[in-house]
């Protein structure tokens, strides 16, 4: 009976409520730590599959060793929560954008610019004020709100004076009037299993920039949204964000792959339990093997 | 009770901590990462990369 693993460098304390479900349903568990993680046989064409875990789930923190280490334990025939696929779309703000506009769903104003030049020429066309993030990055990190072309020179003098190409693709959003919060949505196997308002002062409402989380109705249209954003991006654990603009309507923000749900945990208590559905949705396709 | 490698305070830590778990030692407020566990050994949490996130 193998184990299901959970990989993360960093045991917080969604990792740990996870570990604790697998314990709850009787189900053998073991952790990864990705930094002492190596494959040996990456260069060899038909070497046998890994037969170590039952499945993988990649909680790793730092995303591009998240998403290598998916694509290896792949390449060697485990399968991951999340996907390769799925890391590598929502880790990068440009390809995720393209994958939710492909499913049709309503986003704010976009505009993905190849130099800092052409983001000025983006930003006359989308109006001040706007947003720009960086294409990867998470927890509200590198998203400067931006009122006017003097502030965007500014910010894209300093993208310009930075070592990595990516920081010199510029991603732009108008800024969404919204009413002091945003929501996210957490799905699991293509199920939302609810909502929480994020409350900030200021424009960035993430959670990790200490926005105060409280309960949001699960509307039919909120569930629809969420779970199509997830399926967008391959997700089968999502952290899904929107915001309503001054009409009241919803808009796709970004979708999370390593979701983080203490927030989520400290509106809804114990009446949503999030790291039981992963657990669930992690040992669902191979149950029979794995029970102790 | 193990002690924290940036101050040297006691470090209380809950019996069933894992490894890799954060925990903050209370004197100094510094992040310790759990690195072994029998014995129990801390050491100062890594800091913050540019790619960490959800």
């Amino acid at each position: 009976m193998r184990p299901f693993a959970v990989a993360a460098s960093r045991v917080r304390f969604e990792e740990k409520q996870i570990f604790e479900a697998l314990d709850r349903r009787g189900v053998r568990s073991t952790h990864i730590d990705p930094r002492s993680f190596w494959d040996g046989a990456i260069e060899r064409k038909g070497a046998a599959p890994r037969d170590d875990y039952a499945a993988v789930l990649d909680r790793e923190i730092a995303q591009t060793r998240g998403l290598y280490l998916a694509r290896l334990l792949e390449a060697a025939g485990v399968r991951v929560l999340n996907s390769a696929r799925a890391s590598e779309t929502c880790a990068d703000k440009i390809r995720s954008t393209l994958a939710l506009r492909a499913h049709g769903l309503p986003l704010p104003r976009t505009a993905a610019a190849l130099t800092p030049d052409a983001a000025r020429a983006a930003a006359r066309e989308l109006g001040f004020p706007l947003v720009v993030k960086a294409i990867t990055g998470s927890w509200g990190r590198m998203v400067s709100l931006v009122q006017n072309p003097d502030a965007l020179d500014a910010i894209l003098e300093h993208r310009e004076a930075m070592p990595s190409p990516q920081q010199r693709v510029v991603y732009l959003q108008e800024l969404v009037d919204k009413p002091g919060r945003d929501i996210r949505v957490v799905v699991v196997g293509g199920r939302p299993l609810g909502a929480i308002y994020r409350v900030s002062p200021s424009f960035r409402t993430n959670a990790a920039r200490g926005a105060e989380t409280m309960p949001c109705p699960l509307s039919p249209e909120l569930a629809r949204l969420a779970a199509c954003a997830a399926a967008a991006v391959d997700a089968d654990v999502a952290g899904v964000d929107l915001v309503e603009d001054r009409e009241g309507r919803l808009l796709v923000l970004e979708v999370n792959h390593v979701v983080e749900f203490r927030g989520f945990a400290a509106a809804h208590g114990d009446r949503i339990d999030v790291a039981g559905a992963i657990a669930d949705h992690l040992v669902a396709p191979a149950d029979a093997e794995v029970r102790t | 009770m193990p002690t924290c490698p940036e101050c040297d305070g006691a470090v209380v830590v809950a019996a069933d901590v894992r490894l890799s778990e954060i925990v903050e030692c209370a004197e100094c407020k510094s992040e310790l990462e759990v690195v072994a566990k029998d014995p129990l050994v801390l050491a100062l949490a890594p800091e913050v990369e540019e790619d960490w996130g959800e």
